[in-house]
């Protein structure tokens, strides 16, 4: 048994909440109308292809990807495109999204649907990346960065570590856990595809030590496709987060400013993983994901295979709601943002939705700062968030960059553990906002 | 050694150090004389020492040694918006020019989103700043466009001119401690204030809304939006409307078309602050 490694400094244990672990991923069908935004990534947001009227299938490219840092958009559903305007996004900001009437379920005809396990790959690095590119992949864990820009080794770099990360260490959320249960072959085999592209020396899934079942299984898939390991890693808030999994596998740190390539290292979701090997063995782009609908207010949690489009309401009614809602999360309870638009769809890095009630969602009253420093001591980073609080304060922002608040990786840590409940996250946020708006 | 010898020593020696220092002292400061601007410092004393930054100069010592520095064409450029033309006049006095004459102005906030008109959709708990706010989410009311009412230009006006009404729940302008520096307009994420003349006897007008959707969608979240609907431009040719807003330019007289101008909107995103009908 390896040994198994955490990140050093830093981080917190939250209740875990994961009502869904144990409940297989259901598939929730098409509903009657998706849309689906063209800025659904870190980026440029993609050029608009198709226009009223226009007939599409379930695989059809509608977006192009407009620049390098960019992702093509596919169909998720066939059917018609009623308008091309623009639509709330769960900010409630509008957004440009393409609308598309549901018409039964027709694929495009070089999808292979078949359930086989293709593990052979044929497929070049040069090809794989195009592939990728092709195929609208990006972030899936959340951040929704072109995955081709990060599968480019820039020249004079090494990969040595490529790193899956599926350590899923928010609470409540457990797609990345079912989906390592369930499909931990083409989980390798991604592996596998990207360990090719970017010619790294060794690849590791690293997984939380709350997921046995997942450990089980990769450890069997593991078996069967050589050259990967499993990596455990200790239940730890933000252990999924890129640095602190960076150091907790190769024990390296990633230079402040600087990209994970810099310490040698990718890292790459699961759900990243999975959505490669589909595109590149089995031709499918990305138009569906999984997604945890899950709180503290829903009748049953649970964990959907969705097409990306799909309206947030459609989901919430599957999972069925107590009462009226109180708070709805996309993403995590820790770095999730609060909704406040129900019909919402679903994007390619939506990876929950969490409904809670009104009264485990309030926010106690602010005391002052004691000076305690309990922040400092949970800050993976290890920021002073206390001290950019008082500088925020005061608007000192010159100062607070000198404390180096822009690599502060919004984790929350910081604001969950604080005694005087200041939220010491929302001032962080604020700091680096302003910092980088005066660049 | 004795006791007085000691005590003698000491002052002995601290004596020499003294006179040592005072020589290398006044040679350091012959050598490295600066001339002081008599000008500049008299001219700084006059101004109101704010070091807003709104004249354009990084503070008032800064605006001081500009007026000291310029010629009498240049200085017809310089202009102290919160010491204002009283200022400007005694400053001209003591450099012999002649002082700009500037018309007063005064911020406006351009949404009329209050509390009735824009009514709260969701709850906000977080940070009470606009700045955050407006990254995280759209707004308590809906609109992409309109004030946030959480109020950074309140907490930020340096002269105090800015108060939250707890009615309306919007930001209004004391036009009286208003002197146009132009905080909010730089604190405001979703640039809502304007600098504008204060008008013949404090009468303005001007479109309160900046919202660019379609009239149909900005009117779900606020009943006051402007829909672009053109009626005002009809009645004055000088208002242009763009992408569904419309702009009243300075130039459009309050006193000629002010009330009529209010009373044509259909909505009232036309604010007038003479005598209504």
């Amino acid at each position: 048994m390896k040994k198994i490694k955490t990140f050093t400094i830093g981080g917190i244990h939250p209740d875990k909440f994961k009502l869904s672990s144990d409940i297989a991923i259901e598939d929730a069908g098409v509903p009657e109308i998706v849309t689906i935004p063209v800025k659904q990534h870190i980026g440029a947001p993609a050029k608009i292809l198709v226009g009223k009227g226009d007939k599409v299938k379930v695989g059809t490219l509608v977006a192009d990807a407009d620049g390098i840092i960019s992702a093509d958009v596919h169909s998720s559903v066939s059917g018609e495109v009623i308008k091309v305007e623009e639509t709330e996004t769960g900010s409630g900001y509008p957004e440009k999204m393409i609308t598309i009437k549901v018409e039964g379920d027709e694929w495009e005809e070089d999808i292979d649907r078949t359930p086989d396990i293709v593990s052979e790959i044929t497929a070049s690095a040069e090809d794989i990346v195009n592939i990728i590119r092709k195929s609208g992949i990006v972030g899936m864990g959340g951040a929704g960065f072109p995955t081709p820009v990060k599968v480019t080794v820039p020249q004079g770099k090494n990969v040595d570590y490529l790193i899956l990360n599926g350590i899923e260490c928010e609470p409540y959320l457990t797609a990345d856990d079912r989906l390592m249960q369930e499909c931990s072959e083409q989980i390798v085999i991604g592996a596998k595809i990207l360990s090719k592209a970017l010619n790294a020396k060794k690849t590791v899934i690293a997984v939380d030590e709350n997921k046995p079942n997942a450990i089980k299984t990769l450890k069997k898939a593991v078996g069967i496709h050589k050259g990967v390991s499993v990596q455990v890693c200790a239940t730890k808030y933000p252990q999924g987060a890129e640095k602190q999994l960076i150091t907790a596998v190769s024990g390296r740190e990633v230079p402040s400013g600087g990209l994970p390539i810099d310490a040698g290292c990718v890292v790459q979701n699961v759900g990243t993983a999975f959505a490669i090997y589909e595109a590149v063995q089995k031709n499918k782009p990305l138009f569906e994901r999984i997604v945890t609908v899950s709180g503290d207010d829903v009748e049953k949690a649970g964990n959907f295979r969705v097409r990306i489009g799909t309206p947030s309401s459609y989901l919430i009614e599957k999972a069925g709601q107590k009462s009226e809602i109180g708070k709805i999360i996309f993403g995590g309870p820790m770095m999730g943002i609060a909704g406040v638009n129900l019909n919402a769809p679903i994007t390619k890095i939506s990876s929950g939705i969490l409904i809670l009630k009104d009264e485990s969602a309030y926010k106690p009253e602010v005391s002052p700062c004691i000076r305690c420093a309990t922040c400092v001591d949970v800050c993976p980073q290890g920021l002073e968030p206390y001290m950019i609080h008082s500088l925020i304060r005061n608007g000192e922002y010159d100062e607070a960059e000198k404390i180096h608040v822009l690599d502060c990786i919004e984790c929350g840590c910081c604001a969950y553990s604080c005694p005087a409940r200041i939220p010491l996250l929302d001032y962080c946020k604020l700091a680096k906002y302003e910092i980088r708006k005066k660049k | 050694m004795g006791m007085t010898e000691i005590i003698l020593f000491n002052i002995a020696i601290l004596s020499v150090i003294a006179v040592v220092a005072a020589i290398v002292l006044f040679f350091i400061a012959k050598k490295f004389k600066v001339e002081p601007n008599i000008m500049a410092e008299e001219i700084a004393e006059i101004l109101p020492q704010a070091n807003c930054g709104a004249c354009g100069s990084a503070g008032c010592q800064d605006f001081a040694n500009r007026c000291a520095s310029s010629n009498a064409d240049e200085f017809r450029s310089l202009y102290c918006p919160v010491g204002g033309r009283n200022v400007m006049i005694k400053i001209a006095q003591k450099l012999g020019y002649i002082a700009e004459d500037h018309e007063p102005t005064v911020a406006v906030l351009q949404c009329n989103g209050s509390c009735e008109n824009a009514p709260d959709k969701v709850d906000y708990v977080g940070l009470k700043s606009c700045r955050l706010a407006s990254r995280v989410f759209v707004g308590k009311t809906g609109c992409p466009n309109g004030c946030l009412r959480l109020g950074d230009c309140v907490r930020n006006c340096p002269f105090g001119a800015i108060e939250m009404n707890p009615k309306t729940g919007l930001p209004e302008v004391n036009p009286d401690k208003c002197t146009s520096c132009g905080t909010c307009i730089r604190i405001c994420p979703r640039g809502l204030y304007e600098i504008r003349p204060v008008g013949a006897n404090g009468v303005r007008v001007y479109v309160a809304c900046k919202n660019k959707q379609k009239g149909a969608t900005a009117r779900k979240n606020c009943k006051s939006a402007c829909i672009g609907c053109m009626k005002c431009a009809k009645i004055c040719p000088d208002i242009k409307v763009e992408n569904n807003l419309s702009y009243i330019p300075t130039t459009v007289s309050a006193e000629q078309y002010g009330k009529e101008l209010a009373s044509a909107c259909p909505t009232g995103a036309i604010v007038y602050t003479g005598e209504k009908k």
